[in-house]
């Protein structure tokens, strides 16, 4: 009856880039793809090749492919270079976590104190993470080095040990392991330090105050309070260092190459040098899955942590 | 129970007088309340006398003896907090004798005095649990509760009641007085609260850009205030100031009622504009400007609802002011001039 009631309601109109960004379902498909895609193609592809693989006799030499069931798993289990390895993949681990975090507690207390050149401290801390793994590596190999080693250099200018006193750091066994160590406890501090650091700065300043005036002093203030508080995400920094620890094998392949005679092997490496530089990629791929039940369990936890961090 | 003397006090933090050469001394067993505004040094002070800061100059004395270069563990007081600062990972029975623990007492005995801490404050149902899992109130249970339990000489408090809702304020305020006087404690309250200042204070020093301003009784503080600083800042609306030749003149809102009400006697008269009227329940706020003045005198009468004058605002009233509720104050130095009603 009335006139206004028929004509078109006068509805706002947005443009069409505006409307496709207003839409949260294809945005979000939108942006999620990227990250799909990477985990698809560099991932979840090379992964299940390597299954493949493992169950094969395939070579860099061979096109063709027989199925041999699980021949290769066999032939790993029963060579005594993989059990060295695992051996050398959990004491480095584990060894070099424990320096790691012993390391980034006392670093990160530092830097949570006020001083002048706190800012080039900093700096320093964090250019082993900054700096590319391989040219870390490549420079611990001159420090290592059997004749010009500045480490024995200068131990023998001081002279703290004898004339004869000369290590050859990466061709003994033991030292060569300890070597190792040292460059993945250097390579993965910074990082540590700043996850450690950023717990630490989550603490209220009245619970140390509180605990302050409650009448414990440092040890008691950092074993019973701070520590605690900052568990879950020193367990997070620790389970990124186990798997960045866990998985490398450039430290290894530049320092050593595994060697001498394989005693510095670790998965990786030794998956890398059988499959890829001896060319039995069936062989690589069916010891570098030894990695994977670990690295489930890891994860596993790392989820489950992270969870409970952020509930409390 | 002890004294707790601060002298010729000072705290500078990047050249600024957080706390400016305060003397201060609180009586053994005393209420003393620390009320100012926000940035005017009193929870600076607090940590002084607590050792979490170290004064630029000046000197600390508990129960007599200068404890300056002590560490907190070491002065036996205790603070509650403002957050509380309960450890989160602690079960309350362990945040309660943690302090117990730190200075080694025995298992049997650290029971003991959780238990009587925990029985005095009503919280044995919840020593179990963890903070997380307690209400504000409860939480600042706990935290009193862990400052009791070791019989410390001096309790130091930081506005431990602000963040609990209104309604349990009130009964916290009661209740943590009645456990000062059971315990006879010397207490040190910090506060913005003037209510509160006044409801648990015996003294309350009020300070103001790092310097106390004036010590006394809530009375004093409220009756003769020193200067025009504490005249407005106590009270709920402030003190009116008017200027009056050479002089300010003040004078509670609740002293400037209707003629009316008291039409004889040795009184002032105003003819009294009213802009705005505002109802409290209780009182009643009568905003008007006092006819005759230059410059414009804006004042406040807090009137008592049970006296039923009828008022209208853009109307013209009389209104009155007994001379003996008259302060004066100097133009200059903002400090007060006569003696006037206590």
């Amino acid at each position: 009856m009335i006139d206004t009631y028929t004509t078109a309601p006068n509805r706002a109109e947005a443009g069409l880039l505006a409307r496709f960004a207003d839409n949260e379902r294809w945005l979000s498909r939108v942006m999620l793809a990227p990250a799909i895609l990477y985990i698809v193609l560099l991932v979840g592809f090379p992964f299940l090749l390597s299954l493949f693989y493992s169950l094969s006799s395939v070579t860099v030499a061979s096109r063709e492919i027989h199925f041999v069931g699980l021949e290769n798993f066999r032939r790993i289990v029963e060579s005594g270079t993989f059990w060295l390895s695992l051996k050398n993949t959990i004491l480095i681990t584990v060894i070099s976590q424990f320096f790691v975090i012993v390391f980034a507690n006392i670093l990160a207390m530092a830097l949570l104190v006020d001083f002048r050149v706190k800012w080039f401290v900093r700096f320093l801390v964090l250019l082993p993470w900054v700096a590319p793994i391989s040219l870390g590596s490549i420079g611990w190999l001159w420090i290592f080095d059997s004749i010009y080693s500045i480490i024995n250099w200068t131990v023998r200018v001081i002279g703290l040990f004898g004339p004869n006193f000369w290590p050859i750091w990466l061709g003994q066994p033991d030292l060569a392991i300890a070597s190792i160590i040292i460059v993945n406890v250097w390579r993965i501090v910074p990082l540590a330090t700043v996850i450690v650091l950023a717990g630490l700065t989550s603490i209220p300043k009245d619970i140390h105050d509180a605990a302050a005036v409650d009448g414990a002093g440092f040890w008691r203030r950092h074993f019973q309070i701070t520590a605690p508080l900052i568990m879950p995400i020193t367990l997070v920094a620790l389970l990124f260092g186990i798997i960045f620890t866990f998985t490398d094998l450039i430290v290894v392949f530049v320092l050593t190459r595994g060697g001498p005679y394989d005693q510095t092997q670790v998965i990786a490496s030794w998956a890398y040098f059988t499959g890829i530089q001896g060319g039995d990629l069936a062989g690589g791929a069916a010891i570098s899955l030894f990695l994977f039940p670990v690295l489930v369990a890891v994860a596993v936890l790392f989820l489950w942590f992270a969870r409970r961090a952020e509930v409390t | 129970m002890a004294t707790v003397e601060a002298r010729n006090l000072t705290k500078l933090f990047d050249q600024v007088h957080a706390v400016d050469g305060i003397n201060l001394l609180a009586q053994e067993g005393e209420f003393l309340v620390l009320l100012g505004p926000s940035g005017c040094g009193k929870t600076t002070l607090m940590r002084l006398i607590a050792g979490l800061e170290r004064p630029t100059k000046g000197d600390i004395a508990i129960d007599g003896k200068v404890v300056t270069d002590l560490p907190p563990r070491a002065r036996n007081i205790a603070m509650v907090f403002q957050s509380y600062a309960l450890y989160p990972h602690l079960t309350v029975e362990r945040n309660i004798s943690f302090p117990l623990r730190a200075v080694g007492m025995p298992k049997g005995q650290i029971r003991e005095k959780v238990e009587w801490a925990a029985q005095m404050f009503g919280i044995e149902r919840f020593l179990d649990r963890k903070p997380r899992q307690l209400s504000g109130g409860e939480r600042q249970r706990v935290a009193l509760a862990r400052a009791v339990v070791r019989e410390p000489v001096v309790f130091l408090l930081d506005e431990p009641l602000s963040n609990l809702d209104a309604k349990l304020r009130n009964s916290a305020r009661d209740e943590l007085k009645q456990f000062q006087r059971s315990l006879g404690t010397t207490t040190i309250y910090v506060t913005h609260d003037q209510a509160e200042a006044m409801g648990l204070g015996d003294r309350i020093a009020v300070l103001n850009q790092g310097k106390v301003i004036q010590i006394g009784t809530p009375q004093e503080i409220y009756g003769s205030p020193m200067d025009t600083f504490v005249a407005t800042f106590i009270g709920s609306p402030p003190m009116n100031l008017i200027e009056d030749g050479g002089t300010w003149l003040g004078f509670r809102p609740e002293a400037l009622l209707p003629k009316e009400v008291e039409p004889d006697g040795d009184n002032m008269n105003f003819r009294l504009r009213i802009t705005r009227i505002e109802y409290l329940g209780a009182d009643r706020l009568v905003y008007g400007v006092i006819e005759g003045r230059t410059p414009e005198a804006h004042v406040i009468s807090k009137i008592p609802t049970n006296i039923r004058t009828e008022l209208a605002a853009g109307q013209g009233y009389d209104f009155v002011l007994r001379k003996q509720d008259i302060q004066r104050f100097d133009r200059h130095s903002s400090l007060r001039l006569n003696g006037g009603a206590t």
